[in-house]
């Protein structure tokens, strides 16, 4: 499995980039592995602010749900439009077009503390 | 955890493996949709040897299996197999199974769930009071499903039965692939067609008609499946899965069981069943499609417009042939007939569905 060095990671297998103070969140090849097919993404907190390990979406696999939970605190700009007609980009692609929502990050300093990529490969092997 | 005398070989194929029923089961090997297509559009194969068997023996075997199942099984003769249920003595299911009749009054062989496999020989046994022979062959029995359009005709070079002949719902013992005694049946779970192969798993027997198999049905684009394709493909024809759409609660009216439920003959609660039939069931099991984007899933709460409860989603998945999110659920029988309105509560939003005719289109 892919886990770029690039990138951080949570607990709950989701990865952040940042540029500047606004993040590009999505799920890690392991989440993906483990949903299989992904059929929809559920998102309506676009222009919310909340807090770390808030529950800011869903993902919708043929044979289970899973909630995504916020990296860090912020304020949900704006959501992957093309997974509404390819949902299946989050399988192919999940770090690259098959990224979920973009995130203004309160604090970047948050992002720094999450796990980087050696940790979280330990976390799921 | 159990294995089934192919756990290894699904191992070596890499495929995502999880406990069910005891088993270690491949639940997906390429994905859920990519196996489901697989089996819609040419063929797969399944491993369900953890799927339960029982012959039973004797001049008293048919009088047994009449008491103990739903459905009539004095209209079956040699080579013929039957679905049906157990009902309970409380209006409840205590597994659903295939009847296959190897000799008419002597000798047939149950199918059943292999989550049900002890319950289901406690309960006929109990009834056994005609010293039926019982013999529990489950542990050493091999089962795969071989299923979809093509299935036949790949697999008809590998035995002396003429597969492509046989009628649904029959079967004939033969040679395949060089192993004898294997009974080849024209059933499966996934409304594409095909055979289910049963054979004793011993001398490496398993591994020899998996490799024969493949051996002639890869090159052909036959491929494994697992568990998951092997629920949205009868999820998709709004077949029942015991444990989901029927258990020891439900009663086989309102599952819609009752054409396998023949009141021309006795059986276990059969006076409270018909009770049930002649009153009308209170909710009924039904289809329905999504209108609204979701997914809906088994536990879910069913509700009219006004947001009233009126049942439970009991199967649901987002349906991949069809493009869209399909289930099954009891509703009240008000609400039950094709094209109703209802509401699935769907992780506290209300998702508007219809009632929708199975299998679904």
């Amino acid at each position: 499995m892919n886990f770029p060095s690039n990138l951080r990671y949570t607990k709950e297998h989701e990865w952040v980039s940042i540029e500047g103070n606004i993040a590009t969140v999505g799920i890690t090849d392991f989440a993906q592995r483990e949903l299989g097919d992904i059929v929809y993404v559920d998102i309506n907190t676009v222009g919310q602010s909340l807090g770390a390990n808030e529950i800011f979406g869903s993902v919708e696999a043929v044979k289970t749900v899973s909630d995504l939970f916020l990296p860090v605190a912020g304020k949900v700009l704006e959501i992957n439009e093309e997974l509404n007609q390819a949902p299946e980009l989050v399988n192919t692609d999940p770090y690259g077009n098959g990224w979920i929502i973009k995130l203004e990050v309160e604090n970047v300093d948050d992002v720094a503390a999450l796990l980087d990529a050696e940790a979280y490969t330990t976390l799921v092997s | 955890m159990l294995n089934t005398p192919f756990t290894n070989i699904h191992i070596g194929l890499g495929a995502k493996m999880a406990e069910f029923a005891g088993y270690n089961m491949p639940i997906s090997y390429t994905g859920i949709n990519d196996e489901h297509a697989t089996v819609r559009n040419n063929v797969g194969v399944f491993d369900v040897s953890h799927m339960g068997e029982f012959i039973l023996k004797g001049p008293d075997a048919l009088e047994l299996i009449q008491r103990v199942t739903s459905n009539d099984a004095s209209k079956l003769t040699a080579g013929k197999a039957q679905y049906s249920c157990f009902p309970n003595n409380n209006n409840g299911i205590v597994d659903d199974l295939i009847v296959y009749c190897i000799e008419p009054n002597n000798q047939y062989m149950l199918v059943v769930n292999a989550s049900n496999i002890q319950k289901d020989w406690d309960w006929v046994s109990a009834h056994n009071t005609n010293n039926v022979e019982m013999h529990n062959i489950s542990a050493k029995t091999a089962l795969l499903a071989i299923q979809g359009p093509n299935a036949c005709k790949m697999m008809q070079p590998l035995t002396d039965v003429d597969i492509l002949n046989l009628q649904y719902y029959t079967f004939a013992k033969g040679t395949f692939a060089g192993v004898d005694n294997v009974l080849i049946s024209a059933t499966g779970y996934t409304g594409s067609g095909g055979i289910e192969i049963y054979f004793e798993d011993k001398d490496g027997n398993a591994e020899k008609i998996w490799n024969k198999i493949f051996e002639v049905g890869g090159p052909q684009g036959m491929k494994p499946i697992g568990l998951g394709a092997r629920d949205t493909l009868r999820l998709e024809m709004g077949y029942c899965l015991y444990g989901n759409d029927i258990d020891d609660t439900t009663n086989p009216i309102e599952a819609g069981l009752g054409w396998i439920t023949k009141f021309t003959k006795d059986f276990v609660n059969a006076e409270a069943i018909k009770a049930i039939k002649a009153e009308g069931p209170k909710r009924k099991l039904v289809g329905f499609e999504m209108i609204d984007k979701g997914i809906p899933r088994h536990g879910y709460i069913i509700k009219d417009a006004g947001g009233n409860e009126i049942g439970v989603v009991t199967s649901g998945t987002q349906a991949p042939s069809l493009n869209k999110a399909v289930g099954l659920g009891y509703v009240a029988t008000e609400l039950s007939a094709i094209d109703s309105e209802i509401f699935i509560d769907v992780r506290g939003r209300l998702l508007k569905a219809k009632v929708a005719k199975a299998p679904f289109a």
